[in-house]
């Protein structure tokens, strides 16, 4: 995207949205099936469970260019392979503080736990995301121009 | 009188001699003294006429735990990835350390990089490195040909130059507000164990930077690896990098390119400090090693910080303790999560 597209007004930013098989994706899939209305603006990954989703994954897809970055996992206790996104709950922790400590603005990497379930949250979750990263503004710190 | 350097020296000599002659151990490492002065060499002691070689000093700043599974490796059969271990007891190695030192050795301990079994550790409870940085600041760089210790003091020479520098001035920043000087594990000790150190700011150095804003946060992250030139001596320093394949090697996927281009440079360090999350036990060895001068150990400080605040516990202080990013408790915080703190609002 060319730096006069993205002072346009009807900027849509890019997210990564890191998705877990088993809860997560499967609520973005419901959220589509119920025809819960977000905005266009993530791109899924599905992922086995949120603790695959290493740091590397998150700066990997910064550096390629996205504006934000969403990773959701199952709620705690209800991981598929039991304590994923309890290991995974630690990392992201203190990987968010770490981020905004050497400068990246907090929305940029969000967290959330969605269920297969709640279709509507997800539709929720991408909204707030969103709008976070709209208020934000274009990433520029850490992307590589190619 | 002998300096409370050279008494340890002499110590350590003895119980490595002592050590290799009952055949205790097949080797010994510690550190002798390099070709310029401040700069010391890490030192396997083979045979015991070797152990007269052994210096200690105020200048042993690179991590020893970083040299020990290679060393206990080579004493072992050569053998494939997935072949069993060999029967019988493997040969053992002795080391000097101290408390840091001593904590990545639990570390490694914990991680299946080394046997407790397999090394016989004499403790040293520290008081501090010297930072040749600042020895190098506080005589604005003039050649130095010679250093002499005391106890308190360095008597800094060179060419129409003579200096006595306060100690503790010099000693680096990590050392300065280290809280945990004494060995956690050791089988024999040299002098005596000195307590916890209580420092009331020992996060100083990270809480400045907690308290700029985010632009000049990164203005700040920025210039500080401004002048790294990837050599990769932080990485090679640090005993938890022990990954066959680092990512910055890997091409598929490449997570980091191999220029010095600036965002290439940020991601090295933001991943390089992440890696060590939980882990790291701010030995300095990284700081110590890099040829810029950089204070990268201000990440992993960070780092360090919020798992204290976070989940109470500090890297490698006891065998028995997981680390800290490699357990988790049903309850532990998650206010940063989108969903909990949309049910906050909605309550
Ligand atoms: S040792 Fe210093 S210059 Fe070398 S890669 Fe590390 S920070 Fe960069
Ligand atoms: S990151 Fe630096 S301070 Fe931490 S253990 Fe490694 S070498 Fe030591």
């Amino acid at each position: 995207m060319n730096d006069k597209a993205k002072n346009q007004k009807d900027w849509e930013p890019k997210i990564i949205a890191f998705l877990c098989n088993w809860c997560s994706y499967a609520g973005a899939d419901l959220a589509g099936v119920s025809r819960y209305q977000y905005p266009p603006s993530l791109r899924i990954v599905r992922v086995p469970c949120s603790g695959r989703v290493s740091a590397n994954m998150i700066l990997d897809a910064l550096r390629s260019g996205a504006d934000g970055v969403l990773v959701s996992g199952c709620h705690p206790g209800d991981c598929h392979y039991i304590s994923g996104n309890y290991y995974a709950r630690r990392r992201f922790a203190v990987l968010k503080n770490f981020l905004e400590f050497i400068g990246i603005e907090p929305g940029r990497v969000n967290f959330s736990w969605i269920s297969a379930s709640e279709g509507e949250q997800f539709a929720e979750v991408a909204k707030e995301v969103t709008s976070r990263v709209k208020k934000l503004g274009p990433a520029r710190h850490l992307v590589k121009e190619f | 009188m002998p300096t409370k350097n050279e008494s340890i020296t002499q110590e350590l000599r003895q119980k490595a001699r002592h050590l290799l002659e009952s055949g205790q151990v097949a080797a010994f490492l510690g550190y002798t003294s390099g070709s310029v002065p401040m700069v010391m060499k890490p030192f396997v002691a083979r045979k015991p006429e070797d152990a007269e070689r052994l210096e200690w000093n105020s200048f042993c700043v690179l991590n020893l735990a970083n040299y020990l599974p290679p060393l206990l490796r080579s004493f072992e059969p050569p053998r494939r990835p997935n072949d069993p271990p060999p029967e019988g007891p493997l040969p053992k190695v002795g080391v000097a350390a101290t408390g840091c030192w001593s904590r990545n050795m639990v570390v490694q301990v914990q991680e299946n990089q080394m046997e407790r079994e397999r090394v016989v550790i004499i403790g040293i409870s520290s008081r501090g490195m010297v930072d040749r940085k600042k020895v190098l600041n506080a005589v604005n760089h003039a050649e130095i040909t010679s250093v002499k210790e005391e106890d308190n003091s360095l008597l800094v020479k060179g060419p129409g130059l003579e200096e006595e520098i306060n100690r503790w001035d010099v000693i680096r920043d990590n050392c300065q507000t280290c809280v945990h000087p004494d060995p956690v594990i050791f089988d024999e000790m040299i002098g005596q164990l000195q307590g916890d150190r209580d420092i009331q700011d020992r996060f100083r150095q990270v809480e400045e930077i907690e308290n700029l804003s985010a632009q000049d946060r990164w203005q700040w992250f920025t210039s500080e690896i401004d002048s790294c030139i990837r050599c990769y001596a932080c990485r090679n320093a640090c005993p938890l990098c022990y990954c066959p394949t680092c990512f910055v090697d890997d091409s598929r996927p490449q997570w980091v390119g191999k220029s010095r281009e600036p965002v290439d440079t940020a991601i090295f360090h933001i991943l390089r400090a992440y890696h060590c999350a939980g882990r790291c036990t701010d030995c300095g060895s990284c700081e110590s090693a890099c040829p810029m001068g950089i204070r990268m150990r201000i990440l992993t400080k960070k780092l360090q910080k919020d798992v204290l605040d976070l989940y109470g516990t500090e890297a490698g202080m006891s065998i028995q303790q997981p680390l800290p990013l490699s357990t988790y408790k049903m309850d532990d915080p998650q206010d940063f999560v989108l969903t909990e703190s949309f049910k906050g609002e909605k309550k």
